[in-house]
């Protein structure tokens, strides 16, 4: 299997707070990978370091083979990494089809045009009605997010990740504050990504974790505690002494 | 040789005096931006306020230099309450340009009921006898009302550190500018906190502007012409700090008086220009966290 | 004429309200010819206004400091006419667009990195840095008192700027025409949307990989350009350019203008300036204290009541017209 994304000995300090300590991570082509772990276990850190929001202490990212390390977010989102937001990150007085349309013109290029009009760029247009169609939102495309139900905002949020056609996906907390009624609704569309693509899911729901993942590492304290497939996690002995403690407050 | 150390002397002294006055006023503003996050262009009104109410409580009503200046605080402090609580509260989740808008708002009408109620002239400040004659130190005379500035001003902040440094309601402004969510949750009742901490702001700024009358003319087109001085002292400092602030101010005033003293053919051109580059260098301020 | 959003699913077309100002403007040419360099004055505000919604109604820098890039296209108009004896108007104006791109891409360059305060002190600073500049150069500005004896030649070398004030009304007509017709072309853009995009969610727009900083210093010198248009404009109609050009109070009455008709509107910058202007004319020198005082109350009722200045007030009014069986 090809690697698509990869990390070793990512560490990240705030003075003396260590967040991330020396994780060796793989995400392989098309992998469904979750990564999980106790509420201040660094997961939201270590996605912020491989989008290049927040730069590492030490240590080496690569993307499809190209160390990605120093390169600025804009770049590597050219590379074909996309990532969505554990709180919704919308254009929220604009339309649910701008929403999509804004992240499709930066990948084809043409977000810098000045003098033709946006509308006339029928392309864009097209293929962000496409996208919204596959996840059931195309009779939403000219709501304002304003005006959306935080449950399709969701969606919007997934959307937007993909207008970007990327490689590897990071998807952050996808089905955070949605009720779970509606929460298999994510799920179905997750089921439906694109095959090619690798996700790196971070969840707090253990079922939608664990009928999404063919993979899962765990993280703890900012360190890998164990990875492997689902049924060795479900059986891991240090999993659950970390979970139960959580369970409490979770 | 001596000349030019006399100067020196003159001016590290004229700059700390009117280091310690931009200090004063513009503490409360350091505060209230980093606690309430608000951009309250309009601080400066406090200041015009509480110099129109020294001067008035002097020349209009004879009142000693000593009352009038508490009159300026507590009147000003006063005041920002019911503007505070009828207003500014209405306005904390607003947007920057919303917040901007609205202060610059109450600039103009400031701006219009002094001209209204005082006219355009400069209002004169009449000082006791004991503050008009010249202080001997050191074999050198000082301006008795600039030394009473310094040391006047010296205690305020000292009280203010001890304040925020040792108080409860010290440790709950430091608690909140942290983490606001933080505060609420373990119960800090962040809306009182807000008005009671909105209220001594304003206040030190209308004692500021009132003590430093003589220095920094009170006049109706006051809060426009100074605001850059007051957001220069708390951007350079860092917002919500107390002692980054009080370098700034310190930095400010002895630099912009060593300017007009020795490169008077620049202006404040050199003050603007180091304030940019000091931006630059660090965007949250000498003190800042982010920076 | 409902909020101007642009978008990928906007129309750009002109709709027939749009001609709306045009024909007001050339009505009021030929009806009220006395008020012609008031009217003049007015169509290079909105212009003025119309750079400063480029940037704080679309892509949502606060700034206080456009008088910056305005009052460098005036002194520039100016010190060509006044000392350097070049009358030709374009030149002129050309120079004057070319000395506030030049500031635009230096300043938006070195601010564009900080954000909210900082952002707001930056442009406060450099505005009083080109204060200062003015006050001192006297040999080139006339300082305090300001510049005067500025010639402006017949434009093209054919219509002679007259003293009712016809030509500079028409002349800054047109440039308004064509600054509008280019901002609004903007709007509807890719780039325009993107510029939208920004202001919602800077941070969502780096995620999604847009060159969030280089679009800002774009627009941003994009609208520094216009706003020396504006300057050089405002120095060929008054033929003297005075300090007041970089003061504090006059990027605070612009943004007041711009509020008062309607942020990130298009025509809010059109709306606000008429009425701000012929206000200021019939009260501000009989009652200058009631009229500052006036124009404090109206922007904190505007702050604290209609965010969407007069054109929002209509639009509502529109909405619930509509709404009515």
């Amino acid at each position: 299997m090809n690697i698509a994304l990869e990390t070793r000995g990512l560490c990240k300090s705030f003075g003396a707070l260590t967040v991330a300590d020396d994780i060796d991570f793989r995400l392989e082509s098309g992998a469904r990978h979750a990564l999980i772990g106790p509420n201040g276990a660094g997961k939201t850190t270590f996605v912020n370091m491989l989008t290049g929001a927040l730069p590492p202490s030490s240590g080496t990212i690569v993307l499809g083979g190209e160390d990605i390390t120093a390169m600025r977010q804009a770049k590597r989102v050219k590379r074909g990494l996309g990532r969505t937001f554990q709180i919704n990150a919308l254009f929220r007085r604009l339309p649910v089809l701008d929403n999509v349309a804004l992240a499709v013109a930066e990948r084809c290029g043409v977000a810098r045009r000045m003098l033709r009009a946006a509308s006339a760029h029928g392309d864009v247009r097209e293929e962000s009605m496409e996208l919204l169609a596959t996840l059931g939102l195309a009779e939403d495309a000219g709501v304002r997010i304003l005006d959306l139900p935080y449950g399709k905002q969701r969606l919007v949020e997934i959307a937007i990740a993909l207008g970007l056609k990327p490689s590897v996906l990071l998807l952050d907390e996808p089905a955070a504050g949605v009720p779970s009624l509606e929460s298999h609704r994510i799920l179905q569309v997750l089921d439906n990504l694109p095959k090619h693509i690798a996700i790196l899911i971070i969840e707090h729901d253990m079922d939608l974790v664990f009928r999404f993942a063919q993979r899962i590492t765990v993280l703890v304290q900012g360190e890998v505690l164990v990875e492997g497939p689902p049924d060795e996690i479900a059986r891991d002995r240090r999993v659950h002494q970390v979970y139960l403690g959580e369970q409490h407050h979770a | 040789m001596e000349a030019f150390f006399a100067s020196l002397v003159s001016v590290a002294f004229h700059g700390t005096a009117l280091g310690m006055i931009l200090y004063v006023i513009s503490v409360g503003l350091s505060v209230t931006m980093g606690l309430m996050g608000f951009a309250n262009l309009a601080h400066g009104v406090f200041a015009m306020a509480g110099g129109y109410v020294l001067t008035t409580a002097i020349s209009r009503f004879g009142a000693p230099f000593p009352l009038a200046l508490v009159l300026a605080f507590a009147f000003v402090a006063a005041a920002s309450v019911v503007l505070e609580r009828l207003l500014y509260s209405r306005l904390y989740t607003a947007s920057d340009l919303e917040q901007v808008l609205f202060t610059i708002g109450l600039i103009f009408i400031a701006v219009a009921v002094a001209r209204f109620i005082y006219g355009t002239l400069q209002q004169p400040v009449v000082l006791p006898d004991y503050l008009k004659g010249q202080f001997a130190l050191l074999g050198r005379d000082f301006p008795a009302y600039r030394v009473f500035i310094i040391v006047f001003s010296a205690v305020m902040v000292g009280l203010l550190w001890f304040g925020v440094e040792r108080t409860r309601w010290g440790a709950m402004v430091r608690a909140t500018v942290d983490n606001r969510a933080m505060a609420q949750s373990v119960g800090i009742d962040t809306k009182r906190l807000f008005t009671l901490t909105f209220a001594l702001g304003s206040g030190l700024a209308g004692l500021g502007g009132g003590l430093g009358a003589e220095i920094i003319a009170i006049q109706p087109s006051y809060p426009f012409e100074n605001l850059v001085y007051f957001l220069v002292v708390v951007s350079v400092g860092g917002l919500g700090s107390l002692r980054g602030p009080f370098v700034a101010a310190l930095l400010i005033g002895i630099a912009d008086t060593a300017c007009k003293y020795w490169l008077p053919q620049y202006g404040a051109f050199p003050i603007y220009v180091a304030t940019i580059a000091i931006l630059l260098w660090r965007p949250a301020g000498l003190a800042g966290r982010h920076a | 004429m409902s909020a101007h959003a642009g978008g990928y699913s906007a129309d750009p077309r002109i709709r027939w309200i749009e001609s709306l100002p045009w024909i007001v403007a050339v009505a009021a040419f030929f009806a009220l010819p006395e008020y012609l360099s008031l009217g003049a004055r007015i169509l290079i505000y909105i212009l003025y206004a119309l750079s400063l919604d480029l940037i704080v109604g679309y892509a949502g820098i606060v700034t206080l400091g456009h008088s910056a890039y305005f009052g460098l296209g005036a002194y520039v108009a100016g010190i060509l006419a006044a000392k350097a004896g070049i009358g030709d108007p374009m030149v002129q104006l050309a120079a004057a667009a070319a000395a506030g791109a030049l500031l635009g891409i230096g300043t938006g360059a070195i601010i564009l990195r900080t954000k909210a305060l900082t952002l707001l002190m930056l442009t406060l600073a450099i505005t009083s840095v080109m204060l200062e500049i003015a006050n001192k150069a006297t040999a080139l500005t006339g300082g305090a008192d300001g510049l005067s004896g500025v010639i402006v030649a017949p434009i093209f070398g054919l219509f002679r700027f007259d003293i009712f004030g016809k030509t500079a009304y028409l002349y800054c007509l047109l440039a308004l025409l064509i600054g509008w017709w280019l901002v609004r072309k903007m709007i509807y853009s890719p780039f325009g949307t993107s510029l939208t995009g920004v202001r919602e969610n800077s941070l969502r727009m780096h995620a999604i990989g847009a060159p969030v900083y280089w679009r800002l210093v774009l627009v941003y010198t994009l609208s520094a350009t216009i706003a020396g248009v504006a300057g050089g404009l405002i120095t060929q109609t008054n033929q003297f350019v005075g300090l007041n050009v970089f003061s504090f109070e006059s990027a605070g009455e612009l943004l007041v203008m711009l509020i008062l008709g309607g942020v990130g509107r298009i025509y809010g910058a059109f709306v606000g300036p008429v009425v701000y202007l012929i206000a200021q004319d019939l009260l501000a020198k009989q009652f200058p204290e009631y009229w500052y005082f006036g124009i404090g109350t109206m922007l904190v009722l505007v702050v604290m009541f209609a965010r969407g200045g007069i054109l929002g007030i209509l639009d509502s009014i529109l909405v619930k017209l509509r709404r009515r069986p």
